[in-house]
């Protein structure tokens, strides 16, 4: 007795009309291989260019989907009965849209596009006829939002919900001097409409949320990421991955930045790569660990290129390539990204299928590692008065002890404490501070685990001091 | 293709009732001479997420099966597939290529601001490298 293959009307023409095929007992893949070996023209049919199983192509062994057994490596024995289900899919994409016209003035503007053959008068209306979104207009979205506005991106849509900071001009190049204190959308809109006329605008004053995200991108073809915290990462990209929907991923860091294109049909996504985040404050944020104006203008161009080269579909854009561009040592390196098919949001079986909470899926805001006593600026200001015997510990790097330092402090960088603990005195008060507030509660944590008890973080750091305490102290 | 004009009002009703997200389903009909187009049994749109369904539609093996089956037992035979754009011209796009079945029929209807309007039908070509349009008769 053999294995009865039952083929769909759709592929009987490649088998000689049968709606049966009878064959010898194996796994699946080796029944299916060996039918597409023996019916040439049923193999692009079947399977990919890489030889797996195209993923419309559904086996059922008897009455069960593959899926819920051993995949392509479900065994079929004599009697049993193999089904192809067709699983149909399709819809209409921005190549289908009609393409539309470009004006006179246009022409002149995009006559440097229009020469280049792989763009072109057809690839420039491509690019009017594109949707995209940016998350953030800050460092990275600063840069990508100038060039595809200059580049005649049609329709480009803003998310933010932030004001425009002196500390952001160092990197956010799309605002200017004239516009701190304004909202970031008014300041990057006025000017990107100055920049390129021809583009509409869309702006989203909110901070993208599981709440909001698929209503605000479905509306687009492709979504780029300036926001580079971990919990809209892993928004954006579940998103990405439910709307179908390609998501040019960046992120920075001191001197180091990354570029991926994920969430692109057939490719990885950012969860086929980091299924889980960092525990929370692992890594530092930008605020925190500093970063090199000119690098996000770096990789926030090298997003705004692919999103370009996805609008144009073009072949060799970074869809399961990961570059890592080192500054400091100007070195690139690229990682190649597989999907991986057991990913809980784009796998075979996705165990995500709708938006989560990814503040909590992050860890922000958990119990064990924000938590801590804390003490304000004014309040530290007064103890130290009253109290000559308070030790505050600078748990900051020594370059960012030179910009500028509490009279009263000692310098232990973060990193360092853990050996010089004995150097403390553990009858004492202690109230540890950084920057911002996030590395003296890590400090606090570290100190209160080594058995001192009277232990407190300053709360919003130096710049808290600063702008509550003491002007004098410069802020960074 | 030939195709009862019943029927095919029944899927333009069908596709603008998803109106604006993308309406599918299957069509049924007889083999012989050419293919003739006598039912259409709407499905659900199995695309996860909501605002995926404007931009895509996915039709379940589990679905397509008890559908299979429930026509095969009839003596019928589904001959293809329709499918709306929304917004878009009735013309297949690269997605709809890279997920298309050979010999099916794809009846594309174009439903623009609620209203079905241009219907077009599809066939892919053997080679995967796009489609041949097929004429769409309608009979009363
Ligand atoms: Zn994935």
């Amino acid at each position: 007795m053999s294995v009865t293959v039952h083929i769909p009307t759709p592929l009987r023409p490649y088998v000689g009309g049968s709606d049966t095929v009878l064959v010898g007992e194996g796994t699946v893949g080796e029944i299916l291989d060996r039918l597409a070996a023996e019916h040439r023209n049923l193999r692009p049919h079947l399977f990919q260019d890489n030889g797996r199983l195209r993923g419309f192509v559904t086996v059922f062994v008897n009455s069960r989907n593959i899926r819920e057994l051993d995949q392509e490596a479900t065994v079929a024995a004599a009697g049993d009965e193999i089904s192809i289900v067709p699983s149909i899919a399709g819809g209409a994409t921005a190549a289908a849209t009609a393409l539309p016209q470009l004006s006179h003035q246009e022409i002149l503007r995009y006559s440097r596009h229009l020469i280049l053959p792989q763009v072109g008068p057809e690839g420039q209306r491509r690019l009017k006829a594109a949707r995209v979104v940016l998350i953030g207009a800050g460092g990275l979205g600063s840069p990508a939002a100038l060039y595809l506005a200059a580049a005649g991106v049609g329709t480009i849509g803003l998310v933010d919900f932030d004001t425009v900071d002196e500390t952001n001009l160092q990197r956010q190049i799309v605002h200017s001097t004239s516009g701190v204190g304004t909202s970031k959308l008014a300041s990057a809109e006025g000017r990107l409409k100055d920049l390129n006329p021809h583009v509409t605008i869309e702006t989203f004053d909110a901070r993208l949320t599981s709440e909001n995200a698929l209503e605000v991108l479905r509306e687009y073809d492709v979504v780029v990421d300036g926001t580079d915290n971990f919990p809209t990462r892993y928004l954006v990209n579940d998103a990405c991955v439910l709307l179908d929907t390609p998501y040019v991923y960046g992120s920075i860091y001191r001197f180091e930045g990354q570029v991926s294109v994920f969430a692109a049909q057939n490719g990885p996504c950012y969860r086929c790569l980091f299924r889980e985040p960092p525990p929370p404050g692992l890594v530092p944020s930008c605020a925190e660990g500093g970063v090199l104006g000119v690098l996000p203008g770096i990789i926030g161009s090298m997003q705004a290129l692919e999103t370009i080269k996805i609008i144009l579909g073009r072949e060799s854009t970074l869809v399961g390539r990961l570059i890592l561009f080192d500054a400091l040592s100007f070195t690139l390196r690229e990682l190649k990204l597989r999907k991986d098919p057991e990913c809980p949001v784009c796998g075979k079986d996705p165990s995500i299928r709708e938006l989560i909470d990814y503040e909590a899926f992050c860890g922000v805001g958990a119990e064990p590692v924000y938590q801590g006593p804390e003490i304000s600026a004014k309040q530290l200001a007064q103890e130290i008065r009253e109290n000559p015997d308070i030790l505050v510990i600078d748990v900051r790097e020594p370059h960012e002890w030179e910009i500028c330092r509490l009279e009263r402090a000692t310098l232990i960088p973060l990193s360092e404490l853990p050996d010089r603990l004995n150097q403390l005195d553990g009858h004492k008060e202690i109230v540890t501070h950084c920057h911002h507030g996030v590395r003296s509660m890590f400090a606090l944590q570290l100190l209160n685990a080594a058995g001192f008890a009277k232990v407190r973080s300053l709360r919003g750091g130096i710049d808290a001091w600063s702008s509550e305490v003491d002007p004098s102290v410069p802020r960074y | 293709m030939i195709i009862d004009r019943t029927v095919l009002d029944e899927i333009r009703r069908a596709v603008e009732t998803q109106y604006p997200n993308e309406g599918c389903g299957l069509l049924v009909g007889e083999v012989g001479g050419g293919v003739r187009v006598a039912h259409q049994l709407a499905m659900t749109n199995r695309r996860i997420g909501d605002g995926a369904k404007a931009k895509r539609y996915w039709i379940a093996p589990e679905d397509f099966r008890a559908a299979s089956h429930a026509v095969a037992a009839a003596g019928l035979e589904i001959v293809g597939v329709y499918h709306s754009h929304p917004d878009a011209p009735a013309c297949p796009s690269s997605y709809d290529r890279e997920h298309a079945w050979p010999w099916y029929r794809y009846l594309i209807v174009s439903v623009a601001d609620g209203t079905a309007s241009d219907v077009r039908a599809w066939q892919l070509r053997d080679d995967r490298s796009g489609f041949i349009e097929h004429a769409v008769r309608i009979e009363n």
